[in-house]
């Protein structure tokens, strides 16, 4: 210290030359930003704008290419089918991505309810709606497992998740015997297990109501994530936990209910799976973790949490679908597909590492 | 000063196995008045912030609020009951709004059926009271209520903090380390800011080790050593060299000085 | 030093002792090991099945082990060692990287033990004492012949699309796939490898992972190519209702004719209820029991099996299932499928 006693309410000698400085504490926009920082600003307070370019591009190149053999209706709306299971997947892992979890069981949770709700039914002779329930009660039971052990055992919930897996998985084997229930029998027996194979038509466009049960899931994912304090909870999670708690939000609750959530939407992936298979195969969605979590970081969600937009998901997983198609339309050999997924993955998370770097 | 002390704290222990961080520490707080506290590190002055925003729960002792006794067993109870904490590290979430961020945990939502069963938020308020509040407290050039924290400066991040703390503190706001991590023009900023609160009738309990910065606002100072209060002094009776004699234990504080 | 010569000390009289125990049990009765790619497909189920029915008949030990999922090779090397350490006679083995397992076989060879290929021959297939499998290549010809034979005429101006296994091409599926070619008349141009032909009556080849998932978008995506297919040939059944699904939802599957290969109890039950017009059903259970059989006859003679006359394996037996015969291709009915079927 030196010998300058303070005075109270008076700047110090060494502050006095500020006096002719700027004023304002919070100042912003203070120089002129170039082309390139403007643009990395655009994306980082629009996270879904990546994807969605990256998927109206790829449209537009595959149908110069291919013509309308792959642009139109009928096509289009194919993509949806073949991705609505990972959509509605993604919905899940969008969740728990976003409080900077990551959840490998979701597909052994989406096969699981299926198995649940084909066996209850046929094994059992319970009616289908009430099997349909035993399936979400099996996929919320095994959401909060996860959650609990990630929430209240604080143990990683790769490790947490990569166990259930392999539990969900081997239960699911054990108790369906590996049994497949064939299409036809759903038919004549609980025609509801596959009522998500319904569709609509438009023209030469067919949704089927698995396609707009993801479409409206992820709708309504994004308004709870973006308007309600819950979603904004899952985003202060992710982001960080610590200032999370200390501002208010019970972050181990929240982190329950979001693997709870997660497992409810894996349970009506099984459902909409039943629907779109026509039959109950326990082998089947052995990659759906591995595909939602693709199509999550293609989406431009970032691994590390609390950014990124639940929109940016379902482009993502139409970009995939998008390039399978075409790719095989156009007559590749299918590892191309699998390349060129990589490319994009690896590009995806770049540019999200530097749309990250605006935060500086 | 005033009469009677709005929150008061006596004979707080808190041993972590064999180490005593607090060893019957007494703490004052009068109404509408800024109170530094300073401390040697690992005096414990830490942990009587902890125990008093409901950090830590006090292995003994009692805490007072407006005369009644509380026990607060977490941050949330300590707000609940009126005291806001402006954490060192500022508690914000980077990738929220600024908005978002002022009413995270207490958010308001829409009124009528959008609200009570859809539970949307009613962002139009939110963004109103944020701006309102950032007004008063001369952060007007916030532009964007809207965007997010992480692309503000450090300064910026702690005017929102404070804000925060300032709109919700019914009783006390408690400032741990306000300007550590902020530069000679910022912390000057933050300075004025920790006055404007004051201007509003909050009381202030100011952590920090800058002691030009406690000098400067702070109008008792209570002096943290060996795990309890030493004394507290007024900084216009003594100099900046005192208070760290007296924090060291280089020199013995006169007994009249605890009155205050 | 005393402390870790103790430890060693104590490690080599539990190891010792461990081993005499085990021992014995090794003397007095035939061990064999039978390793499959998964425990979770129906196929290797009923392989294990027959496998340990024989075994108990015959009072051999047996082992079984199986990878964690189609195309865990590590486990499978484990479990080879595993056999090799457990002083076993015999070893059934369906290969999961048929090439990469050869040198931990050819260590349990020269272990003195007998290595029969199960379904799946080795690349190369001598690298296995003998292998006992299902005549792929005849099991889609079976259904290639038939397919030709029910469209008569309209075989000249077929539109056929193909849904094969994985990327890689494994033995089975290329067997499968040029065995259907050879049978419908098809040039199969080089008959070890599949999308070489240019017949035009091709529309494609896609992938299905031999389930219901990828059966159906692969047709899907076939269908995008040319929506005039009236053949659909399928690496299995599981494949074969997914793309009959495909063929549902845009109203095509009277249209179509879906043929093949396997013969699990599901497959058949759709060839009864006409989703798929016939299948090739091959004999896993048989490939098993006949496999234990020959172990013990190595153990007590010595004598390895010799391979079916005029092939390079022990053939199992294919045949082929469908409701509806047609002259000069050989087939059982269903009820007589239902019987056989495994899964």
């Amino acid at each position: 210290m030196t010998e300058a006693s303070a005075r109270g309410g008076q700047p110090q000698e060494f502050e006095k030359v500020l006096a002719g400085s700027d004023t304002a504490v919070a100042q912003f926009e203070s120089h002129d930003r170039t082309a390139v920082e403007r643009l990395q600003h655009f994306l980082h307070s629009s996270p879904a704008a990546v994807p969605l370019i990256v998927l109206i591009a790829s449209l537009a190149v595959f149908a110069f290419v291919i013509g309308s053999r792959f642009f139109s209706p009928f096509s289009m709306t194919l993509i949806l089918q073949q991705v609505a299971i990972v959509g509605i997947i993604g919905a899940a892992q969008t969740l728990v991505i976003l409080t900077a979890g990551i959840d490998l069981s979701v597909g052994a949770i989406m096969v699981l309810t299926s198995v649940v709700m084909g066996q209850f039914t046929f094994r059992y002779g319970l009616p289908a709606p009430v099997a349909i329930l035993c399936g979400f009660g099996v996929g919320a039971a095994c959401g909060f497992l996860n959650g609990w052990l990630v929430a209240q055992v604080k143990l990683p919930p790769f490790i947490v998740t990569l166990g259930t897996w392999q539990i969900i998985l081997a239960a699911n084997f054990l108790y369906s015997a590996n049994e497949t229930i064939r299409a036809q029998d759903i038919e004549a027996q609980a025609p509801l297990l596959q009522w998500f194979g319904n569709n609509i038509r438009i023209g030469n466009a067919v949704f089927t109501y698995g396609v707009i049960a993801m479409v409206v899931l992820v709708l309504v994912l994004w308004h709870v994530l973006n308007h309600t304090a819950w979603g904004r909870h899952v985003y202060a999670v992710g982001d960080d936990p610590e200032a999370a708690e200390l501002s208010g939000v019970n972050v181990n609750r929240m982190l329950l209910s979001v693997y709870v959530l997660a497992g409810l939407i894996c349970a009506l992936a099984g459902w909409a799976l039943i629907g779109r298979l026509g039959s109950v195969s326990p082998t089947s969605g052995q990659f759906a973790n591995i595909e939602s979590i693709t199509a999550v970081v293609i989406g431009g969600i970032s691994l590390f949490g609390g950014r990124g937009s639940i929109l940016g998901m379902l482009f993502g997983a139409l970009i995939v679908g998008v390039f399978s198609l075409a790719l095989r339309l156009i007559g590749t050999d299918p590892q191309w597909t699998y390349l060129l997924i990589g490319v994009l993955i690896i590009a995806a998370v770049t540019v999200d590492q530097w749309i990250r770097k605006v935060a500086g | 000063m005033q009469s009677e002390p709005l929150l008061t704290a006596r004979g707080l222990v808190k041993r972590y196995g064999r180490v005593t961080a607090l060893d019957a520490a007494d703490f004052d707080l009068y109404p509408g008045e800024i109170l530094a506290v300073i401390g040697d590190n690992g005096a414990g002055k830490s942990s009587l912030i902890k125990a008093i925003s409901g950090a830590i729960t006090p292995d003994e002792g009692e805490i007072r609020l407006d005369g009644k006794p509380v026990a607060f067993r977490s941050p949330m109870e300590a707000r609940d009951a009126g005291i806001e904490t402006v954490y060192q590290n500022l508690a914000l979430s980077p990738a929220l709004s600024i908005a978002d961020n002022m009413f995270l945990g207490r958010e308001i939502r829409r009124p009528g059926p959008l609200g009570k069963w859809l539970r949307m938020l009613d962002r139009p308020a939110m963004e109103k009271r944020a701006r309102a509040m950032l007004s008063e407290l001369g952060l007007m050039t916030i532009q964007n209520i809207g965007q997010a924290v992480e692309t503000l400066s450090g300064g910026q991040r702690q005017g929102v903090a404070v804000a925060r703390a300032a709109a919700f503190g019914s009783k006390v706001v408690i400032m741990d380390e306000p300007t550590a991590a902020l530069g000679v023009k910022e912390s000057r900023r933050v300075l004025e800011l920790i006055l404007d609160v004051k201007k509003r009738g909050l009381p202030i309990v100011l952590i920090s080790h800058n002691m030009p910065h406690v000098f400067e606002v702070a109008d008792r100072i209570h002096i943290h050593r060996l795990g309890r209060r030493l004394t507290v002094i007024d900084p216009r009776q003594y100099t900046m060299s005192d208070a760290v004699a007296f924090m060291t234990g280089a020199k013995r504080p006169p007994e009249t000085a605890v009155a205050a | 030093m005393t402390i870790s010569a103790l430890k060693t000390a104590l490690f080599c009289a539990t190891a010792f002792g461990v081993a005499a125990l085990a021992a014995p049990a090794s003397a007095q009765e035939v061990g064999a090991c039978l390793i499959t790619k998964t425990d979770t497909n129906p196929f290797f189920v009923k392989m294990k099945e027959g496998a340990t029915a024989k075994a108990q008949e015959l009072g051999i030990n047996l082992k079984s082990y199986a990878g964690k999922i189609d195309g865990d090779s590590e486990s499978q090397v484990a479990a080879i060692e595993s056999c090799i350490a457990d002083g076993a006679r015999g070893i059934l083995i369906t290969a999961s990287d048929t090439a990469g397992i050869v040198p931990s076989i050819k260590k349990a060879r020269d272990a003195g033990i007998l290595v029969i290929a199960l379904d799946t021959p080795l690349e190369p297939a001598d690298a296995a004492d003998a292998t006992f499998a299902t005549d792929n290549l005849l099991a889609g010809e079976l259904v290639g012949k038939w397919a030709a034979a029910t469209l008569g005429e309209g075989a000249k101006d077929a539109k056929i699309a193909f849904l094969n296994l994985t990327p890689s091409q494994p033995t089975v599926d290329v067997l499968r796939n040029q065995g259907f070619m050879k049978g419908f008349g098809i040039d199969t141009k080089d008959i070890n490898r599949i999308g070489d032909e240019d017949d035009a009556r091709i529309v494609g080849h896609d992938v299905t992972n031999g389930n219901e998932e990828g059966g159906r978008k692969a047709m899907e995506n076939l269908l995008q190519k040319d929506p005039s297919i009236n053949v659909v040939h399928t690496i299995n059944e599981p494949a074969a209702a997914g793309a009959y699904e495909a063929l549902k939802a845009v109203g095509m599957e009277s249209n179509v004719l879906i043929v093949s290969v396997d013969g699990g109890c599901p497959g058949v039950k759709n060839v009864e209820a006409g989703v798929i017009g016939a299948t090739s059903q091959q004999y896993p259970l048989l490939m098993a029991s006949l496999g234990i059989e020959a172990i013990k006859k190595f153990a007590e003679t010595g004598e390895k099996p010799e391979a079916t006359e005029g092939k390079s394996f022990v053939d199992t037996g294919v045949a082929l299932v469908t409701a509806r015969p047609v002259g000069g291709v050989d087939s059982i009915d269903v009820q007589k499928g239902l019987e056989l079927c495994w899964g």
